[in-house]
């Protein structure tokens, strides 16, 4: 009866199913690609980033998080906040406003679009008309005014976007009211900005692009003054008593004037040009804070003398003698001061500097001595440099968690303590199940390592593998060389820098045992590295051998890069991952495959050319396999090879595109050397755009032969303890899959521990299996006699419950791109195959098995492959048994670099890169899921003249109870990560007193 | 007359053997004789070499049936693709060459090294304009030498007529496979891959799925040339002696028919252990726990053939370690095959 029911109808097995598997794309890690927009809520402490691509993301408190989508997928130009709201509007480049707030649903807030609304002039007008230059939400919540590119200043009411009409602002109403024969109807052209008077209501100061400044009287529609500067005027900022304001300039210039009820035309106080006398660029923004002991700070935008530093991207903030020119390596987006939010304040008191730059955010801490920089717990910039491989562990034990923490804390004491200034919100999702890290390799030869844990990615250390090499970039060669006496005050912040002094450098592969601490990495140019976990800093030689994959082959020359130079001697590193293995393969290609044992103390690595085994205790070779098929020429080109494989070229361009955006505002230093790559990057794109006009859009069908290129590409390398030989005895083995379809087992014989240092390890090619269908082997996986994954190194001796059944026969199960097949050990024979690109047409991208647990009940776990394939589907598909369980469609299959970029972790999660800069998380699972839960609350409204909220005062009550809770959590969560540091015992306390507390 | 007797399944053994196994069950050691079998599309074909011979004992049903003629009085013309079918008497021609004097033949050579390079199949279930055509990559260093591309073609909907996308080949290389069978021209919509239907899929999706079945590629296409579209013989003559199958749903186009046949031909890994000799890895006995995969292919057979009631024999030969073979002498008038191109074997 089994047999005949369908596999997709047994209704049990749908209904575990179902409390199994579930998927959803659960948050955005890292910094958003294109920025475009600031903004920011001293009410709600919230700030909001737009992007060129629409969307709106909303950071408080670490882990309060919100994302947005407008319809349109247009720039978003301005972020406003309605002032003490949680709600902001939005405007986009086709000139349409939009209303978004943040509404509590289902016990966590939601960011919502409300309403949207796009300006219409009288019929036959020029769009100019409309155009929208300057939004002020006016403090009465009740209304926008919208300054325009004709002049106009229209009013809209809040929330309907009713435009009120009898209150325009037209440029004739102004004129009328000054009495001043130089203005003209010109004068009136371009509203550039727009600012309520602080204590006035019913005041607000009107900024014309033509150097016309206007403070007009709401209530009477009139003018109480008017300021006329020499030069277009680029925005204006008021001091905080409405005494004084100051006007920023296109000539570099800023003028404070005075505000006094006797005087109609008013002379400025003081004219400045701070980078002068040469001519300056324009300065866009500009801040007058006050503060108690006199002094103000001035910050602003830009300013640079146009000829030697037009091209710097920076933000001066000057307070009394200190002036700093933050230097940043890409455009300034925008920037906002935190300052005292309370009405009653005599003072700004400004606390930190928040830039957004094209590729960053940094936050300048304005308290501390030498305003130094906050280390952002988000919206970590992943591609300082260009990310090229990723690597994830799940449930690191707490020993190496502290380690890891600590070694990268010795790295960030340059940064201030002051603690995360944008706050707002409470964070409610449940703490992390699991301790979870996420490494990047990155091109500059550095692997970052990432709490991956929670909702906030945060960078807990950073590894240099460049010490090992000697390299032509000269280490104290950077920006920072500038005397103290150097004018302008330059100095540079922020981690990007898209600049690779050696692209042979580049992280290739990693791997990091959870249990030891060891760490294997392998990079561009064949070097394989192992390092050890040590907590102090030391001096040491690196044990240096060479693998010569070609062995006996002859007529082979590798015509690609060289290999890299190694330092003699004794090398200085710091507490962290310290390098004491250095394996580099000949010809120097880039490792494709790695492999550590930590027990067996061995390490595999493989390229285009073949595989060796390193054993690491004893620090000798054991064997190098060749895999190169003998009419293969072009695996011996080289990386600089035309034919090359398209996740190489498609990051290529990436970088390309990457670089032109940078490269075109960067300083002009560097030399011949970069403008020789953009020719080069120039002849490529044209010679690949050649190509594509050239083939007519056909595909050739022909069956995958042994001659084929890249055959002996090695894809996979795993090690197992299984029955290789025969039934009875099991052993150490070594698996290696190669592009061409082939499987080799090598059976290895490691000496017992007490005699490890004293016999060789050896190694003995006991199978080889060919794939009649010569598709690239992508995975490689030993089952246990009950049919379970063997477990990781070391992974038995720390949790004895997962101990392997040896008892039973083991079967191996070969993923290529194109099926999957279980064969039975030792003895060869296939058992049980899918058939996945016959059925379907797509092919296996990425394979890993993931453990499920049920929702329902606890005790319930499965393993199953989490497979993406080429076509961005990912599907669940059962062990051992083979059988498809589900699909989710996840990424687009045009995005060949997401797909490339995608991890899977051991429960059922994963990352990929939708930008270069942003990794998406998803979660296949119904019972681990990361994202972001948060409540925003209406802080207490402390203002007096702002009691237009009629039920103001009693909302504030309940919300400032909910607010003291949440700032609890916010003091037990440092108190918490504090305690990780320290001991497990608090920390178990805590959580079990947090437990009590819910 | 004819002879009865049993062969091990998984060692067929060479040609040589059994051919001379042959005569030494008919007790001709010295006579020069034509092998020739009946596959499941009931075409007469020669065995006289290892890989046909091979071929032709895993077709074997389980019964396979095996003609022998003396080579002086071999009648050729009886080989060759639909011979079992459409002639309506085929054995006698076998039996009484002398029947064919009326219309001489003109005897080229018997070929040597006989091996099917293509065929069109499932005639009987396919649409007139639709044909099936199997590409044997096997065995053969020849290219299938054949590109696809993206083109539209028009559907009649109930909406009316409608352009739709589609993939058709748009080149043959010359001397390749697929144009050395003449039965795939340029222009030619592409409709199934190996029986699962290429609407909605992407042009990179097709070419995935044709090069992962390049060992045993069957493609279905309409024809851009209608005019030598094979007449089914059910319907243009009685000839056949085959009107029980005229009420076959004849016209479903989606029929799996044959397409599982050489399931098994394309899945010879190979291992080598201990650096030895290559060997053909075989496939594992059934243990219980692959039931459930097992049953997972009848199921699909049964979700898919239409109405046709799978023969739940062929599931056991599927692993059954010898077969038996019927070898028999044809009489004349005896109607001894039975033809259905619509087995499912697996």
């Amino acid at each position: 009866m089994r047999r005949f029911l369908r596999p997709g109808h047994d209704p049990v097995r749908e209904r575990l199913k179902r409390d199994l598997f579930q998927f959803n794309k659960t948050v955005e890690h890292g910094f958003p690609h294109q920025p475009s927009a600031l903004g920011y809520s001293p009410f709600l402490r919230l700030m909001a980033i737009g992007t060129r691509s629409g969307a709106i993301k909303l950071y408080g408190a670490p882990g309060v998080e919100f994302m947005g989508l407008h319809e349109e997928n247009n720039t978003v130009m301005q972020i406003h906040f309605i002032p003490d709201q949680c709600q902001l509007v939005t405007l986009l480049d086709d000139n349409s406003l939009h209303l978004w707030s943040l509404k509590q649903h289902g016990g966590a807030s939601e960011l919502r679009e409300e309403h949207r609304f796009t300006l219409k002039g009288p019929p036959g007008s020029p769009p100019s008309a409309t155009q929208v230059t300057a939004v002020l939400p006016h403090s009465s919540r009740e209304v926008l005014y919208l300054g325009t590119e004709s002049g106009n200043i229209f009013v809209v009411e809040l929330p309907s976007f009713r435009v009120l009409e009898d209150r325009t602002i037209t440029p004739e109403a102004v004129l009328q009211r000054i009495p001043e024969d130089n203005c003209n109807r010109r004068s009136c052209e371009l509203v550039e900005a727009l600012r309520e008077h602080p204590k006035n209501p019913d005041q607000i100061l009107i900024g014309y692009s033509r150097a016309l400044i206007v403070l007009w009287d709401l209530q009477n529609n009139k003018a109480i003054h008017h300021f006329l500067g020499s030069q277009q005027l680029e925005n204006l900022y008021w001091q905080r008593d409405g005494s004084k304001f100051i006007s920023c300039h296109y000539d570099g210039s800023y003028t404070q004037w005075p505000v006094s009820s006797d005087n109609r035309q008013s002379e400025p106080l003081e004219n400045t040009v701070p980078y002068g006398p040469f001519p300056c660029k324009a300065i866009s923004k500009i801040y007058w804070q006050t503060t108690k002991n006199g002094l103000p700070y001035i910050i602003f935008q830009g300013g640079m003398p146009r000829a030697s530093y037009g091209d710097r991207h920076s933000i001066s903030v000057i307070h009394g003698s200190q002036q700093t020119a933050f230097d940043f390596t890409s455009r300034v987006i925008d920037f906002f001061i935190i300052f005292s939010s309370d009405p009653a304040a005599e003072y700004d008191d400004p606390s930190a500097l928040v830039v957004l730059a094209e590729e960053e955010l940094v936050v300048i801490d304005l308290k501390s001595a030498g305003w130094p920089a906050v280390h952002p717990p988000y919206l970590a910039s992943l591609h300082c440099s260009a990310i090229t491989c990723s690597h994830h562990v799940s449930n690191i034990p707490l020993k190496l968690w502290e380690r890891i923490i600590s070694a990268g804390s010795k790295q960030n004491i340059h940064y201030s303590s002051m603690p995360w200034p944008i706050d707002g919100g409470t964070n409610i999702a449940p703490d992390p199940p699991q301790r979870d890290l996420l490494l990047t390799g990155h091109e500059d030869g550095t692997v970052r390592f990432w709490d991956a844990s929670g909702v906030c990615l945060h960078l807990l250390y950073k590894l240099s593998t460049v010490r090992v090499f000697l390299t032509d970039a000269d280490p104290n060669d950077n920006m920072n060389t500038l005397g103290e006496d150097e004018w302008p005050p330059l100095r540079k912040v922020g981690t990007f820098d898209p600049y690779s002094d050696d692209p042979r450098l580049g992280i290739q592969k990693i791997y990091l045992c959870k249990y030891s601490g060891y760490l294997a990495v392998a990079g561009t140019a064949g070097q394989v590295l192992v390092m050890e976990l040590n907590d102090e800093d030391a001096e040491h030689v690196v044990d240096h051998a060479e693998a010569d994959l070609l062995q006996d082959q002859e007529g082979y020359r590798w015509k690609g890069h060289e290999k890299l130079k190694t330092r003699d001697g004794p090398v200085r590193f710091e507490a962290g991952f310290q390098p004491f293995v250095l394996v580099q393969c000949q010809p120097p290609a880039v490792v494709t495959s790695l492999a550590l044992h930590s027990e067996w103390k061995l390490v595999a690595f493989g390229t285009s050319h073949g595989f060796g085994l390193f054993d690491h205790q004893q620090k000798r070779l054991v064997f190098v396999k060749c895999t190169l098929h003998p009419s293969d020429q072009l695996a011996m080109e080289g990386p600089l090879s035309r034919v090359k494989s398209l996740k190489k070229s498609l990051r290529q361009s990436f970088r390309r595109i990457r670089r032109s955006r940078v490269s075109s505002r960067k300083r002009r230093g560097g030399g011949g050397n970069a403008s020789e790559v953009q020719e080069a990057n120039a002849k490529f794109d044209q010679d690949a755009l050649q190509e594509m006009e050239l083939a007519p859009v056909q595909r050739k069908i022909e069956a995958r032969s042994a001659e084929d290129s890249f055959t002996g590409f090695v894809r996979t390398l795993y090690f197992a303890d299984t029955f290789l030989r025969d039934s009875s005895r099991h052993c150490p083995s070594l698996w290696a899959g190669t592009n061409g379809g082939t499987v080799y087992a090598f059976c290895l014989r490691v000496p017992p521990a007490e005699r490890r240092m004293d016999e060789p390890v050896r190694a003995e090619q006991a199978k080889e299996i060919q794939l009649m269908h010569r598709a690239p082997v992508v995975g490689i996986l030993v089952l246990d006699g009950r049919s379970t994954p063997l477990p990781e190194p070391l992974e038995v001796a720390h949790d004895l419950s997962k101990s392997p059944d040896m008892q039973g026969s083991h079967q191996l199960l070969v993923v290529s791109e194109e099926q999957f097949k279980v064969f039975t050990l030792p003895k060869v024979s296939s058992k049980l195959k899918l058939k996945l690109t016959a059925l379907e047409g797509c092919r296996v991208r990425k394979v890993t098995v993931a453990n499920f647990g049920s929702c329902k009940t606890d005790d319930y776990s499965e393993n199953d492959l989490a497979v993406l394939t080429n076509l961005g589907d990912i599907q669940i598909i059962s062990l051992p048994f083979l059988k498809l369980q589900i699909r989710y469609p996840c990424i687009r299959k045009e995005d060949v670099s997401g797909i490339a970029s995608c991890v899977f972790t051991k429960y059922g999660q994963g990352f990929y890169l939708i930008s270069p800069s942003e990794f998406e998380r998803f979660s296949l699972s119904t019972k681990w899921l990361v994202e972001p839960r948060c409540i925003v609350d209406m802080p207490e409204v402390t203002s007096n003249n702002h009691v237009h909220n009629k039920s103001g005062t009693e909302n504030a009550a309940r919300k400032s109870s909910v607010g003291d809770c949440g700032e609890d959590e916010r003091k037990s969560g440092r108190l918490m990560e504090h305690a990780l540091l320290n001991d497990e015992k608090v920390l178990k306390e805590i959580q079990s007193t947090l437990e009590g507390g819910r | 007359e004819f002879r009865r007797f049993s062969l091990e399944r998984s060692k067929p053994g060479k040609f040589e053997e059994f051919y001379g196994l042959l005569q030494h069950v008919h007790k001709i050691p010295n006579v020069d004789v034509l092998v020739g079998y009946t596959d499941i599309h009931g075409d007469l074909l020669p065995i006289n070499n290892d890989d046909n011979y091979h071929k032709a004992v895993s077709t074997a049903n389980p019964l396979l049936r095996i003609f022998i003629q003396r080579k002086e009085d071999a009648d050729y013309s009886a080989f060759g693709t639909d011979t079992m079918t459409r002639k309506k008497n085929v054995l006698s021609n076998v039996l009484r060459p002398d029947n064919h004097k009326k219309k001489p033949h003109i005897v080229i050579s018997m070929p040597q090294d006989f091996r099917p390079v293509s065929s069109i199949i499932d005639v009987d279930i396919l649409p007139e304009t639709h044909r099936r055509v199997r590409l044997y990559k096997y065995g053969t260093d020849k290219p299938l030498g054949f590109y696809i591309r993206d083109g539209s073609s028009v559907r009649v909907t109930p909406h009316g007529l409608e352009k739709v996308p589609g993939i058709f080949i748009s080149r043959l290389v010359p001397g390749g496979l697929a144009q050395s069978t003449g039965l795939l021209a340029v222009n030619d919509e592409v409709l199934e891959v190996n029986g699962i239907e290429v609407s909605g899929k992407s042009l990179d999706q097709v070419t995935d799925m044709m090069i992962a079945n390049s060992r045993n590629l069957i493609i279905t296409v309409r024809p851009a040339n209608q005019r030598n579209n094979v007449v089914r013989n059910s319907r243009t003559s009685g000839s056949s002696g085959q009107s029980t199958e005229s009420s076959l749903p004849s016209s479903t186009p989606n029929m799996l028919g044959n397409l599982q046949g050489e399931e098994e031909s394309d899945e010879e890994d190979i291992i080598i252990e201990d650096s030895g000799e290559p060997q053909q890895i075989p496939k594992a006995a059934p243990t219980s726990e692959s039931i459930e995969s097992l049953s997972q292919i009848e199921l699909l057979h049964e979700s898919t053939q239409n109405g046709f009631l799978p023969s739940s024999e062929m599931n056991l030969n599927h692993s059954a370690g010898s077969i038996s073979m019927e070898y028999e002498v044809p009489e004349p008038g005896r109607k001894s095959l039975e033809e259905d191109g619509t087995i499912i074997t697996l």
